[in-house]
């Protein structure tokens, strides 16, 4: 029997103040629960997916950890093989760490094949189901349980892998960068991705509160800050051409963003430090000037 | 005891009512229902999703059900006209001496 | 139509006839001329409401005929080698959503060293995965077996992948004259698809839940039950396809001389037709032996292989792969067949590995050694080198 209240939960077993049910939340209720969902090995499909326990109400397909690209492009051609394109749009939930890393293979043949398929990727900078490990879009500064800080170093070493350029590099008519703590924006480019016929990729910064080392409280706040930083620059692109940009109107310098959150707080009191907030402050810098964030004069 | 089902390729229907989370914080929101405006940021919000409007002498309010909110804040922290209040659950009221 | 043809053309003309939804796959030889004859028919436009995707690696092929078939399709896909290796994540994965893949896996050997010839390594190494193999003899028998394993891969009692498993170059390029099937006896034979279970939005499931400890178990016996229910599928289907074609493959095992032999030599793929030749001819000199061919090696027939070999003394199995640090995988299984029933020899003869060739008078040679009680029972290497490891 299946009785369940919205597309996806309640009843799910994210930790209380977690940012991707918010995402995936607002996702289906956009396409009104017209979505066939893939979603890869991670946090989301734990929490959600459980035999038995199963809070979708959407069909849902998990395989494995760095496939969701592939699984998506067969779950589109079978739609199409079948006559049943109209039925609904193939939506892809995937984390940081089988988007950026150990899937970028499947998911690039995705793009590559230009499949009709919503490409989510909700980013939580680290492996969290594991236990916060370190992917390919954890932030330089972080400590994870892979990155730790130690006498030498100070957490993370290197920079967050462009995944928007990487997308965009594959030619593909949609591509955007989106944030829990702006959900119209969300709920805007989810529609507006649709209406492509062709992949489209969506990046979704959703903090986690245990991996970050954030109160519940400060999920929303700590998501906002990114953006106003510069840190995470809300951008769209539309076959190639960068559209539309979230203009910060009174950027914040990159320390009150870090000084919220566990992962950073080493960085106010490590010999390396400094450095690194300084390079995550350039990061920000280039960000305003790649995209044109701030209004001239 | 009866066989266990086990459904064919791994599937199974969606079922919220088997994994109830309303037990898992020590607080749980509450609506003010005199303060709220029904602007909806709450529910937006709310990552479960719990939260959702009721008609309340005909005024529309949000409404919290205790049964999945995890006390996680949120909805305390985007409410603009401070209408939620985060109420320590019965059991969890102990008395330091 | 009868015509002369090479294997993968064979194959690739009966994945036509099929009639799939979605085929899927990446290149590597010997499976190469398979997947590249499907490319050609969907360019011309040969193959109806299909579509055929070109993937990024067979880890990524496997992934979309995965998707696809959870959605409803009837899928294909073929590969060889490293290619099933890479696959293999995905398969355990596709047999445990109990989702009806068909697989033609050109068999060759595994790196390293690298080689590009004929052994059965390859899939060999995914026998535990769940999914169902086939060795054949021929390309007739390959041809044949494509249409089958849909049939019984996705009758519901089954649910199960099917792999097709053909030897590469040995069969795949081999010119042979074959009875190609025509799309009425494949219509009669193979019905519309239709799944117990797909992911469609008036309908919704989940599938590829994860499964706690109360529930894992049950779902990992359910595939091993589904495997056994197959054989009964495989008995019925193997009949219904010898009153359509006239064919006879047998069903798990096909036993040939074996009722009053005091040799038997089993064996699996295309070296099968050779051995049978050989015991032809020892027939008529007056030696008793006989060849067991296996077909199905999952599921494995030990009761019908039991049978079979009630009355001989002495077994040889003819090994194409190893399992490395124990004994050879077919020997393994056809010992465990006979434990507490009976007490033959058993010789376990490796040879053959990585294409290297197995000369008629080999064959003759193992025969006759066990005929005569030259040898002792227990595994060895035919045709290998004297070697030595030497630092480079
Ligand atoms: C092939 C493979 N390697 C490793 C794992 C273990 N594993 C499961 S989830 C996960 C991390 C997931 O990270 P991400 O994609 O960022 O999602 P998150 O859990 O952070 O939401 C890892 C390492 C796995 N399941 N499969
Ligand atoms: S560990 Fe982090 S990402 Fe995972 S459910 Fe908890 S808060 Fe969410
Ligand atoms: S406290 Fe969290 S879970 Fe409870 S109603 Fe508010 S947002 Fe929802
Ligand atoms: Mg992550």
């Amino acid at each position: 029997m299946n009785d369940i209240r919205s597309y996806f939960g309640p009843g799910h077993g994210a930790c209380p103040g977690c940012g991707f049910p918010i995402a995936v939340k607002i996702t289906l209720e956009t396409l009104e629960g017209k979505a066939f969902v893939v979603n890869s090995t991670g946090c989301l499909e734990i929490v959600s997916s459980m035999y038995g326990r199963n809070v979708w109400a959407v069909p849902y397909i998990h395989s494995l950890f760095e496939n969701a690209g592939a699984v998506a492009g067969g779950i589109d051609a079978a739609l199409k093989a079948l006559g049943r394109k109209n039925e609904g749009h193939v939506v892809v939930f995937a984390g940081d760490g089988a988007t950026a890393d150990i899937g970028i293979g499947t998911l690039s043949g995705m793009f590559d094949r230009n499949h009709d398929v919503l490409y989510i990727c909700y980013d939580n900078e680290a492996y969290q189901n594991t236990g916060n490990q370190q992917s390919g879009l954890t932030p330089p500064g972080a400590s994870t349980t892979t990155t730790p800080v130690g006498d030498l170093l100070p957490g993370k070493m290197g920079r967050k892998k462009d995944m928007i350029g990487i997308a965009v590099a594959h030619g593909i008519p949609y591509v955007a960068s989106a944030s829990i703590a702006f959900p119209n924006d969300l709920r805007r480019k989810v529609k507006r991705a649709i209406e492509f016929e062709g992949a489209k990729y969506l990046h979704v910064h959703a903090p986690c509160v245990t991996g970050w080392g954030i109160d519940g409280k400060l999920t929303v706040e700590v998501a906002r800050l990114a953006v106003e930083t510069g840190l995470y620059p809300l951008v769209e692109y539309e076959n190639g051409r960068l559209v539309r940009v979230m203009k910060l109107k009174k950027r914040k310098p990159v320390e009150e963003y870090l000084k919220i959150q566990r992962r950073f707080r080493h960085l106010f009191k490590h010999p390396l430090g400094e450095k690194i907030i300084k390079e995550l402050q350039q990061i920000a810098d280039e960000n305003v000037k790649r995209y044109g964030l701030e209004d001239e004069g | 005891m009866g066989k266990v089902k086990i459904y064919l390729g791994a599937s199974s229907p969606a079922k919220t009512s088997e994994m109830k989370t309303g037990d898992w914080g020590t607080e749980w929101a509450k609506v003010d229902e005199d303060k709220c405006i029904a602007c909806g940021r709450c529910i937006t919000f709310c990552p479960e999703p719990c939260i959702e409007y009721v008609e309340k002498n005909d005024k529309k309010v949000a409404r919290v059900d205790t049964d999945y909110c995890k006390g996680c804040w949120i909805c305390f922290t985007v409410c603009p006209v401070d209408a939620i209040k985060m109420e320590t659950k019965e059991i969890y009221k102990l008395e330091v001496c | 139509m009868r015509k002369v043809v090479r294997g993968f053309y064979a194959i690739a003309y009966a994945v036509k006839l099929s009639k799939p939804n979605v085929i899927c796959a990446y290149p590597i030889t010997p499976q190469t001329e398979i997947v590249e004859n499907l490319a050609e028919m969907y360019a011309n436009g040969e193959l109806e409401n299909c579509e055929y995707i070109t993937a990024e690696s067979e880890f990524g092929a496997a992934s979309v005929v995965l998707g696809a078939s959870a959605t409803g399709a009837r899928t294909f896909t073929a590969t060889s080698s490293q290619g099933l290796l890479l696959m293999t994540e995905v398969l355990y994965n596709a047999a445990g959503m109990r989702l009806p893949i068909v697989l033609a896996i050109a068999n060759r050997a595994v790196s390293a060293p690298l080689s590009i010839w004929n052994d059965h390594q390859d899939s060999i190494s995914v026998r535990d995965a769940g999914i169902i193999q086939i060795y054949v003899e021929n390309n007739q028998e390959a041809h044949d077996m494509i249409p089958f394993a849909f049939k019984v891969a996705e009758n519901k009692n089954v649910l199960l992948p099917f792999m097709v498993c053909v030897d590469g170059f040995k069969l795949t390029h081999a010119y042979e004259a074959v009875d190609l099937l025509n799309q009425e006896d494949v219509d009669n034979f193979l019905p519309p698809y239709n799944p117990v279970v797909s992911l469609r939005i008036d309908k919704p499931v989940a599938m590829g839940c994860y499964a706690p400890p109360p529930t894992y178990m049950e779902f990992r016996v359910a595939l091993e039950y589904a495997m056994e229910r197959a054989k009964k599928v495989i008995e019925d289907e193997s009949k219904e396809w010898y009153e359509i074609t006239g064919r006879d493959w047998g069903a798990h095992i096909k036993a040939e001389y074996c009722e009053d032999a005091e040799v038997a030599v089993i064996a699996m793929g295309s070296i099968v037709g050779m051995i049978r030749d050989v015991v032809e001819e020892m027939r008529k000199e007056g030696m008793k032996v006989g060849l067991l061919k296996i077909r199905t090696y999952r599921p494995f027939p030990a009761e019908e292989i039991r049978k079979a070999l009630t009355n001989v003394n002495k077994v040889i199995v003819i090994e194409r792969s190893l399992s490395i640090g124990s004994e050879p995988p077919v020997t393994l299984d056809v010992k465990s067949a006979l434990f507490g029933h009976s007490s033959q020899e058993i010789h376990s003869v490796v040879l053959g590995l990585g294409g290297r060739d197995v000369p008629r008078t080999q064959i003759i040679k193992i025969i006759k050694e066990v005929y005569e009680g030259k040898v002792k029972p227990g595994k060895r290497y035919e045709g290998l080198k004297e070697f030595e490891e030497v630092i480079p």
